[in-house]
């Protein structure tokens, strides 16, 4: 059933809706939220949010709980291609937990807080930005691994990334969630302004691995163990040295070698090679700069380093 | 007077990313006195005229023997000449916000290496002044802001003469700016609001180069009566304050429209209101027809106004300071 959880009128003729579908089955109360949209040009939770509404409707009789897709936290972005939000041009999860008597953004914030708070898990699905292309991933705060390390595992995403505290990210709607109790994880995966479907069927199958788990779906899916990056693991991050028109020659997924060429930054005026992007370890290739423009400074490329 | 590029950031086909600093007072036993930062945004077209007007001012004043030796000062008047060239408020590739990337990082992306490289020069000044704006599109009556970082001395404030000094608690996100690590890494670090951003405001600007010239000459980074200029005369519109009323910015009233709709305010920045008086009314876009008479909430001043000509419902009209509001002990 689709329900308004917040409604709140525009200047002209307009009402900014944030709409929920809610499935539900059986007799348990147990909760599983799916957020995605927060950022209006990340695509690739719309098919997750397609895809898992169509295999809970298909077979209704394997539900037992309630299943809450939020498909766009962000839907004034989401349809005029705004990464924010387009009334205030900020980052909507650096907002959270909203203000119930901030402006209008902050409320609709709050309202989305108010409304998955309590739930037994929340998967906020995100979808990188437009200029990177990510492997599927599950990133967690460390001062949460504890209790979201085993529910990641779940998610059928090949990596599970423990990071490190940062200050900034306590206004994120996952850092809101889990200080409120509401255990959530934050998906990363594929690249903005496009949809991967097979990443996207990934996520679908690990939810539904994590519903089973919680004794919310009766079906048994054999999913892909993950790899835990933490502390054990290190993360090299190779930024642009130069500005050019970056040509990526690998794919996320790949397994690197150290000195292995990843690319090069093109001087297209000059007709020149300005720099050649090589792997400083052996590991698994994650990140990959996408959109080709690049300054001194831009991220091309993170790897898992192999365990040494 | 020198003019100096303080970093560059290469692009193609552009010209490079040159920030540009003004340095007064300069030579080899000068002391980091004094910095001014104007335009970190691509909007904050008030805030770089602003310094175009201390720079000005204050070549004259070192011609003519006014600064006190030996008390550097550095003014930035804008950081992001890429996007206020295009008519973007945030960086012009990515859409982040420089001063949401301090203290920086210089191997990392390209804003945390701006915000590095320009951090790097203003660490180690005794005193920085911000010339910022707002998350919310606004005008302002002209005050001063400081993070309360635990070594903020908020005393040092009352120097600029301008009628209030709002402290803030920072939120997570706010520990990103430059204002709070300037204050954490050593600084006595001021944020300074004009009234306007993207367009300019000649009163307000006037009034706050009078505020930074009367806090330069406070500090002793002018000589003594140097802080009265015919550029910063006296403004009636815009009284000095000698003892300037501290709050905590929770004191601040918020009135909240509830429909949305075309806006028409009745009272701006500065203006003096009495409980339900009428601030502004909103009409339907397509009638006329009156939706809502938003009235106050509180007697007190006006402190911040939306701006523009449509509003959203739910949404923040006006700021106010109650007449309640002052906190002595903040000072």
């Amino acid at each position: 059933m689709i329900e308004t959880v917040f409604s709140v009128e525009l200047a002209v003729g307009e009402t900014l809706l944030l709409q929920k579908n809610r499935i539900s089955g059986g007799s348990a109360s147990r909760r599983v939220c799916v957020v995605t949209g927060t950022h209006g040009d990340e695509l690739e939770g719309q098919y997750v949010a397609y895809r898992l509404a169509a295999e809970l409707r298909a077979r209704p009789e394997l539900l037992d709980g309630i299943v809450d897709i939020y498909p766009a936290i962000n839907p004034l972005g989401i349809n005029s291609i705004h990464r924010s939000s387009p009334l205030s041009d900020l980052d909507m999860n650096r907002l959270f937990p909203g203000n119930r008597d901030g402006n209008t953004t902050e409320a609709f914030i709050d309202a989305v807080v108010r409304d998955i708070a309590g739930a037994d898990v929340c998967i906020d699905i995100h979808a990188s930005n437009i200029f990177l292309t990510e492997l599927p991933q599950v990133r967690i705060n460390e001062n949460a691994a504890a209790e979201l390390v085993p529910r990641a595992r779940r998610l059928n995403m090949p990596i599970i990334w423990v990071h490190s505290n940062a200050t900034v990210l306590e206004s994120t709607l996952a850092y809101s969630l889990n200080a409120l109790s509401t255990p959530t994880l934050v998906v990363e995966m594929g690249v903005g302004m496009r949809v991967t479907p097979a990443f996207g069927e990934h996520l679908v199958l690990g939810i539904l691995h994590l519903m089973d788990h919680m004794g919310m779906w009766g079906e048994k899916i054999h999913i892909t163990p993950a790899t835990v990056v933490g502390q054990d693991r290190r993360v090299a991050f190779l930024n642009a040295e130069s500005s050019g028109i970056f040509i990526a020659e690998t794919r996320v997924g790949q397994d690197v070698k150290a000195g292995d060429r990843i690319g090069y930054i093109a001087d297209p005026v000059r007709g020149e090679l300005i720099e050649t992007v090589a792997a400083p370890v052996d590991g698994l290739l994650f990140t990959i700069r996408e959109y080709p423009v690049v300054y001194e400074g831009s991220l091309m490329a993170r790897i898992l380093e192999s365990r040494g | 007077m020198k003019r100096k590029t303080l970093f560059t950031i290469d692009t193609i086909y552009r010209q490079p990313l040159a920030v540009e600093g003004l340095y007064f007072s300069e030579g080899p036993d000068a002391a980091p006195a004094v910095a001014v930062v104007g335009a970190l945004r691509g909007d904050e077209v008030q805030q770089m005229y602003i310094c175009s007007l201390l720079v000005g001012t204050l070549a004259r004043l070192e011609q003519e023997g006014r600064l006190a030796p030996g008390r550097k000062i550095l003014v930035v008047p804008c950081l992001n000449t890429f996007s206020m060239n295009i008519g973007e408020r945030f960086w012009a590739v990515d859409n982040t916000d420089v001063n949401r990337m301090f203290p920086g990082y210089d191997k990392g992306e390209t804003t945390q290496r701006i915000a590095a490289a320009l951090f790097a020069h203003l660490r180690g000044f005794e005193y920085g002044v911000h010339l910022t704006s707002f998350y919310q599109r606004g005008n302002f009556i002209p005050h001063v802001r400081l993070w309360e970082t635990g070594y903020e001395q908020a005393q040092l404030a009352d120097g600029f003469g301008l009628p209030y000094v709002v402290h803030s608690t920072p939120a997570p996100i706010d520990t990103t700016t430059l204002g709070y690590n300037l204050q954490v890494f050593g600084t006595q670090a001021f944020s300074l609001y004009s009234r306007n951003t993207s367009s300019v405001h000649e009163k307000s600007a006037h009034r706050a180069l009078r505020a930074i010239l009367a806090f330069l000459a406070e500090r002793g980074v002018l000589l003594p009566g140097s802080a009265d200029i015919p550029e910063a005369p006296p403004d009636p519109a815009y009284p000095d304050s000698a003892a300037p009323v501290h709050l905590h910015e929770d004191a601040l009233v918020t009135v909240l429209s509830e429909r949305g709709g075309l806006y028409f305010p009745a009272r701006e920045p500065g203006d003096r209101v009495n409980t339900g008086d009428e601030l502004a009314v909103i009409r339907d876009p397509f009638t006329g027809e009156e939706k809502e008479r938003v009235h106050a909430p509180a007697s007190g001043h006006i402190f911040f106004a939306h701006e523009g000509n449509l509003i959203a419902g739910h949404d923040v009209c006006f700021r106010m300071i109650p007449d309640a509001a002052t906190d002595p002990s903040l000072r």
